[in-house]
């Protein structure tokens, strides 16, 4: 049943670091962050990691197994050969605070840029009605537990840096669709999703929908019917008359 | 001098699950300032673990239902412990906090003609969980989560501030709670990423830290679970109440090992799913109690045509209150009857279409399909239970969340009262709704009335940087003790001797068992840094857990009956003498000061209740709860007048 396996970690912070190596205790049934989790009761007391529910709910745990951007916990030690070398490293996009813990506040800021939900001013609670088939679109993207794997595969900012400023980020251009797709919700984020959000830096290659614990169909259903939205109003006739005549 | 970073609000809000999200809300409703502080980043709480749904009669599944027979439900649930205007107060309002969501922008399922739809759940008389699949407490975080950046956005408008009025402290760790005479002044802590010193002074404070469960070996809980709240308001000079009851929740997975007691919703049962054991049978027909009879199907055609229409027949004892079903999986297994890996059968394959079960549970068949590769649409779930829930807490004011101690409010998981011996499903997220909205308010009223700040002193500020690296220092004698085996001696121990059944023998011996864990916590120490280091993390959290652990093995021995969740092998039956006790648990202020302090209980009687609502429930019903001499109030007179009623 149990083997030993060979891990190598990556160890260190902002100002550099390197890989480990250790050979640790693998029992059935395990997964990652179990082995993780033996190393800092058994060999390193001080390995930084974030976890929380260790079930696939909170997106606390993701890091890099192997080089695919996964959840520690939801990486079962049975997709690998026992000889295999199994190596985790931190989420390259953002800024490794210590070890396997990198500093997320990029998806925060990004976050508070998006405006909120906005109900009609004349409805009042408890008389909300919408149809389950109205809202299961945006039910659909309600599911994502904010793990961040989407934000650390996509190439617009993975090795670009320079591009974070002006792109949100799959998730959050995702969170505008769900607004846009929400049966009750009076704004319109249209502009801001390809002005201010950089909605066309994707090229829909698809890579958020590929790491997505929560199989999301990421691209598919939010980015591709939100560039059809934008599209839609950028590239309307009418509009773009009304736009030049009236200047808005 | 310690190094220490300080900040003054109006209100520290600590813990950013439901409750503590819904206190901030309410407190910055009121234009108060407010911190969030929260151990993990913010929107991983606890909260995003419940899957069931949240209970709030709203009538959209069946109109008969009303907040009576919620409340009545919920003092059946607690077996009338509870306190019984919390329970009053959420019935009432559970469904204006629901509704409210949806203002927030919460996305529930609905029903057919557009309203929220409600599902079936255990104790509960009508379908009565608002939910979203089956993943509901992401949908009720995920909404507060976001009603707070929209309150930050309206902060921007005004100030070009978002963080002006709500400011988040995530990975953020409080150690301690400060006072100025017997007033809370203030919060001492540390940032997990840096290890750095943080000081709120604050007359405020509202805990909102969750539950207990990482004292336990097999538990739903995350890490996060270390009792902090109940430790700190101990600390604080506040008081526990009920801590001998924590929820066995019957369905955890039990295989692999790995993810053993990991949460399996009670909403599989609610959707028709129904538990066997080895020989094929459904067995809880046999486990219905006698204070239930007659309130469930005794037969599986009833209980099958109760699934389709809740009017026409009795319901399905699989959805008993959870600490029913949970013993009865436990004698089941004792008797031989359960699977190789010591849990039960959870069939739902045999009773849904496969893509019903797939849309209906789809986290369920995900979490099965990856964890332990079984396919919950073509075979059944082993399941046993899992420590998943206190319902003892900080003793609190019903009505605004304070703690005994002025300037101290609790809500959610980490208060205590409201569901009595054993919670029923779904009451959870509706208590966060509910009580974290009475105790953001509780707050801001406090402090909108206070004449003035009370004052943190340096010399508690040094004391509380002292304690919070002692687990640095090498100990006086002998070698070190590493955290993380005291933490795994901890949770051996109780789950072994103050478990889902409990002995007075080996209630003494965990209690013994505890006293030593406390020895050799005083010669812990850590490796490395300040820097995120999780030995130290631990070891600080150990402090909480084995003071919380110590009052649930106390209040264990001494409550000589079995009543919800705490179940005496030796005093099998439930004592009206009990009923109307609570068992107090507080510290002798003059050990205040020590790293882990002892605990003492004490026995109080609990408020009568209220006429009008005891007049709710028949005469016979509170018979087998109640004294004669209790009911002496009830409207329908004498208790000898109802005899030969059924």
């Amino acid at each position: 049943m149990g083997y030993d396996a060979k891990f190598r970690v990556w160890r260190g912070d902002e100002n550099g670091g390197e890989l480990e190596d250790f050979t640790v205790e693998v029992n059935e049934g395990e997964v990652v962050l179990d082995i993780i989790h033996r190393l800092q009761a058994t060999q390193t007391p001080d390995l930084a990691v974030r976890w929380n529910c260790k079930a696939g709910k909170c997106g606390s745990c993701s890091a890099e197994v192997n080089g695919r951007p996964r959840l520690l916990c939801m990486t079962r030690m049975s997709t690998f050969q026992p000889d295999e070398l199994v190596t985790v490293t931190p989420m390259r996009t953002f800024p490794v605070i210590r070890d396997l813990v990198t500093d997320v506040s990029f998806n925060y800021q990004k976050a508070r840029e998006i405006p909120s939900f906005t109900p009609p001013d004349d409805l009042k609670p408890g008389d909300y009605r919408m149809k389950q088939v109205d809202v299961e679109r945006s039910q659909e993207f309600r599911k994502c537990i904010e793990c961040f794997l989407c934000q650390n595969t996509c190439h617009v900012v993975r090795d670009h840096d320079e591009n974070k400023e002006a792109f949100a980020g799959p998730r959050f251009l995702m969170r505008i669709a769900e607004l846009e797709m929400h049966p009750l919700d009076v704004a319109d984020r249209r502009d801001l999703a390809q002005d201010e959000q950089g909605l066309g830096f994707c090229n829909i290659t698809k890579c958020c929908t590929e790491v997505c614990p929560e199989h999301i169909a990421i691209t598919d259903n939010a980015l591709i019917p939100l560039k059809e939205r934008v599209a839609d109003r950028k590239y309307d006739p009418l509009v773009w008359l009304g736009n030049k005549l009236f200047r808005r | 001098m310690p190094e220490v970073e300080r900040h003054k609000y109006d209100v520290v809000v600590i813990g950013a699950g439901g409750a503590g999200l819904r206190a901030v809300i309410e407190a910055r409703e009121h234009g108060l300032s407010v911190a969030v502080v929260c151990k993990s980043l913010f929107g991983k709480a606890h909260t995003v673990m419940a899957e069931g749904g949240c209970a709030a009669s709203m009538g959209n599944a069946n109109e008969k239902d009303s907040w009576q027979t919620h409340f009545k439900d919920t003092m059946r649930g607690g077996k009338f412990l509870n306190n019984w205007r919390m329970a009053e107060l959420h019935a009432q309002e559970a469904p204006d906090r629901v509704w409210e969501l949806e203002t927030y922008g919460a996305l529930f399922d609905r029903t057919a003609d557009g309203r929220i739809s409600q599902r079936n759940f255990g104790g509960h008389t009508y379908p009565r969980l608002a939910h979203v699949g089956d993943r509901t407490g992401l949908e009720i975080i995920r909404t507060m989560q976001q009603k707070i950046v929209s309150l930050q956005q309206e902060d921007f408008a005004e100030s070009g501030d978002y963080e002006s009025r709500i400011k988040v402290f995530a990975e953020c760790t409080i150690t301690e709670l400060l006072k100025d005479g017997d007033r809370i002044s203030g919060a001492f802590g540390y940032w997990r990423e840096s290890g750095k010193f943080i000081l709120f002074e604050t007359p405020a404070v509202v805990l909102a830290t969750g539950g207990i469960g990482k004292s336990y070996k097999v538990t739903s809980n995350s890490w996060e679970y270390t009792g902090d709240g109940h430790a700190l308001a101990l600390r604080a000079g506040a008081t526990l109440i009920n801590m001998e009851f924590l929820q066995f929740h019957p369905t955890g997975m039990v295989w692999p090992p790995s993810v053993k007691g990991i949460l399996v919703t009670e909403g599989v049962r609610g959707d028709g799913g129904v538990l066997k054991n080895t020989e094929g049978k459904r067995f809880m027909f046999e486990y219905i109690p006698t204070v239930f009879k007659g309130q469930y199907a005794e037969t599986e055609t009833e209980a099958d045509q109760w699934l389709k229409d809740n009017d026409s027949a009795r319901r399905t004892p699989d959805l008993l209150p959870r600490d029913e079903v949970a013993r009865a999986i436990n004698s089941e297994v004792k008797e031989g009857r359960g699977t190789e890996h010591g849990g039960v059968y959870l069939d739902i394959a045999s009773r849904l279409p496969a893509e019903e079960i797939r849309r209906r549970l789809p986290s369920m068949y995900h979490q099965f399909k990856e964890l332990a590769d079984v396919d919950i649409t073509k075979e059944p779930m082993e399941v046993g239970p899992t420590c998943h829930y206190v319902m003892g807490g900080i003793e609190v004011a019903p009505d605004t969340g304070a703690a005994t101690v002025p300037g101290l409010f609790a809500a959610g998981e980490c208060s205590g009262g409201m569901h009595g011996s054993n919670r029923l499903g779904g009451n959870s997220l509706s208590d966060l709704l509910v009580f974290g909205r009475r105790a953001g308010l509780g707050a801001a009223t406090y402090v909108e009335g206070l004449p003035a700040r009370p004052a943190v002193s340096d010399a508690d500020v040094d004391r509380a940087a002292r304690d919070a690296v002692a687990p640095f220092d090498p100990p006086a004698d002998g070698a070190g003790e590493n955290p993380y085996t005291l933490h795994t001696d901890l949770q051996q121990a109780m789950n072994d001797l103050v478990g889902i059944i409990r002995k007075d023998h080996e209630l003494h011996q965990a209690i013994e068992r505890l006293a030593e864990l406390r020895q050799r916590f005083a010669g812990v120490q850590v490796e490395g840094h300040r820097q995120f280091n999780p030995g130290w993390h631990l070891a600080l959290d150990l402090r909480n857990m084995l003071l919380v652990s110590d009052c649930v093995a106390q209040a264990a021995l001494l409550r000589t009956e079995s009543r919800g969740g705490h179940t005496r092998d030796d005093f099998p039956g439930m004592d009206p003498v009990w009923r109307n006790k609570l068992l107090v648990c507080s510290i002798d202020p003059a050990e205040a000061a020590q790293a882990v302090p002892s605990v003492r209980v004490t026995p109080e009687d609990q408020t009568p209740m209220r006429e009008d609502l005891l007049a709710l429930f028949d005469l016979s019903e509170l018979e087998k709860y109640y004294n004669p001499a209790e009911l002496a109030t009830h409207p329908s007179g004498s208790v000898s007048a109802t005899e030969g009623e059924a």
